[in-house]
């Protein structure tokens, strides 16, 4: 079955809605897209000692992300090599071993298995090295960011990462030391529709207006000052949409809300005013004034194919999202600031996330309700199986973040994997 | 403020919390907002973070009384999709206790049950935090921190009414 249409010649991009609704297909991309792309794990400061571990599902998978002795990050399947059972069922902490409490199997922090009860009923031959906890096949990191991949003979992840690795610095450059630091505090929320659908509305800035009027009346209403938008345009400041190769892409626009690094906006208090000024001089003293622009006065939302999305906007989120079924998803979001970063400018950080992002913020539930409603709407996709997805696709150059060429460029790498 | 001496029995507090539920659960929210201080806090921490600081830990709400109209403000609109219909809730609280008079602070426990078109109902369950004071004589919100026990928010979705 096709499910994307794209002829360039005659302005078609069609994407079929069985690829949003059909357990086949889910139970087809859980092969040939997670287990083949690099899968966002966690970020390096979420681990601060050795010992610290935290775990997660990951591809469906359970995964425990740790320090070792040594302090390096490691990353280790779940299952007791055993009889399969988790070895380690909380949430976070820090241990010196791991033990399945089942039978009493027990490893060391770098997988090792340490210790089996009753050894020596096992037969002559029975070596315990054979049995260290299993790792995902490759686990690489790119400045903080620990991805794993199910693909021995994948890519490296740099190579993976291609153009996207552009917006992931200028994230980063945000800090004078060059560390983000993950900030405590985990926004965790199931949405009851199929994952793409919010791969999509990350980068969609065409519904920003229709979507979230609320949002943007609670900006002019506070204070905000927002420009009428040019000729062409739907909002209030010039943003393109870019296709950053390998299924990434990003909306990278030039700044009309606040941003704790460095715009400040009236939300923010006039008590916060020395403090962002602050941040800015700093900027324009370590990066110099162009490149100080370019990381305080533009806003990014960037997608690493398949399932993480880095919003530099009203905040810094990581977000990421795991497909459950066809038609629901578990995300989780954190905030990302400069470790450096002072208490004021933390606290400003995280109430400017909390104007916009999360599932009490003034724009996130309006995205779910979005989502959702879209789900519900295509329990008709056999009558009607076609969404359409052509916005820009008749202009030659520069396309705006209202358009959807990096839409098109994610379903594009989405059917390239799924057809072989 | 805070200063006179607040006299005040359990069942007080239990009256001026079934009057806050009753507005909340009839989206009388112009008249909820008549019972919070020109300070109040209304406070939803991430529920792996149920003992935190807003200032220093992402929480998925919190509020100062500036965003709280605001929110409200927001919830009236129509175009706050998430909540347009508005669902329907019904708030059981129990097990009030003063747990401090000089401020006044009172902890209940909570079964918000949330309803919408076409949805399972979801159950917010788990314990709130106030800051009361009386002003004018009348019992008054300056603070209020709704903490679940939901490990995740997992499938109760988003936070987009009042909790």
């Amino acid at each position: 079955m096709q499910l994307v249409v794209n002829e360039p010649q005659a302005f078609r991009f069609e994407v079929n809605r069985a690829a949003l609704v059909d357990p086949a297909i889910h139970e087809l991309e859980q092969r040939r897209i997670f287990e083949r792309c690099w899968i966002y794990v966690g970020h390096e400061s979420e681990l601060g000692a050795p010992g610290d571990f935290k775990t997660r599902t990951i591809a469906g998978r359970p995964v425990i992300l740790c320090r070792n002795s040594q302090n390096r990050v490691r990353v280790f399947l779940n299952t007791c090599r055993h009889r399969g059972s988790l070895v380690c069922r909380s949430r976070e902490g820090n241990a010196e071993r791991y033990t399945c409490f089942y039978h009493g199997w027990t490893y060391d922090r770098d997988g090792a298995l340490y210790a089996v009860p009753g050894q020596s009923a096992y037969p002559p031959g029975f070596d315990k090295t054979a049995f260290a906890l299993k790792e995902p096949p490759r686990v690489e990191a790119y400045r903080g960011f620990v991805f794993l991949n199910f693909d021995a003979n994948a890519a490296s992840l740099d190579e993976y990462l291609g153009k996207a690795k552009e917006y992931i610095d200028l994230v980063i450059d945000q800090s004078p030391s060059g560390e983000m630091q993950v900030i405590q505090g985990t926004q965790e929320y199931d949405i009851k529709a199929n994952w793409k659908l919010l791969v999509e509305n990350s980068f969609d800035d065409y519904h920003l207006l229709s979507t979230h009027s609320t949002w943007l009346d609670y900006l002019k209403n506070s204070g905000v000052e927002m420009q009428r938008p040019d000729k062409g345009h739907l909002l209030p400041a010039h943003g393109v949409g870019k296709d950053l190769g390998n299924g990434h892409g990003v909306v990278d626009n030039v700044n009309f809300r606040g941003r704790p690094v460095a715009r400040w906006i009236p939300i923010y208090g006039e008590a916060a005013k020395p403090e962002l000024e602050k941040i800015r001089a700093e900027l324009v003293a370590r990066l110099g004034q162009a490149r100080a622009t370019r990381v305080a006065d533009t806003n990014r939302n960037l997608i690493v194919f398949p399932n993480l999305v880095l919003n530099d906007g009203s905040s810094v989120t990581i977000r990421t999202f795991q497909p459950v079924a066809a038609d629901r998803m578990r995300v989780t979001a954190w905030a990302l600031g400069p470790r450096e970063e002072s208490a004021t400018a933390r606290a400003v950080r995280l109430d400017s996330f909390l104007t916009f992002y999360g599932p009490g913020g003034f724009a996130t539930p309006d995205d779910v309700a979005a989502l959702e409603s879209v789900q519900q709407g295509l329990a008709t996709y056999r009558e009607v199986p076609w969404s359409v997805m052509t916005r820009g696709m008749a202009k030659e150059g520069e396309q705006l973040n209202t358009d959807e060429l990096h839409l098109r460029a994610f379903w594009i790498q989405w059917d390239k994997l799924m057809s072989r | 403020m805070g200063q006179a001496d607040v006299a005040v029995t359990r069942g007080e507090v239990e009256e001026f919390l079934y009057e806050e539920a009753a507005l909340l659960d009839a989206w009388k929210l112009d008249e909820w907002l008549a019972l919070l201080t020109e300070d109040a806090y209304y406070r939803v921490p991430s529920n792996d973070r149920p003992e935190s600081d807003p200032r220093g830990t992402l929480f998925t709400i919190a509020d100062d009384i500036a965003r709280i109209r605001s929110r409200v403000t927001r919830l009236k609109d129509r175009n706050a999709h998430a909540e347009f219909p508005p669902s329907r809730t019904r708030r059981l609280i129990t097990n009030v206790r003063i747990v401090e008079r000089q401020p006044l602070r009172v902890e209940a426990n909570f079964a918000v049950y949330r309803h919408r078109s076409n949805e399972d109902v979801r159950q917010y369950v788990g314990r709130y935090r106030y800051l009361l004071r009386k002003e004018g004589g009348k019992l008054r919100i300056a603070g209020r921190e709704a903490i679940l026990d939901a490990m995740e928010l997992a499938s109760l979705g988003t936070v987009s009414f009042i909790l």
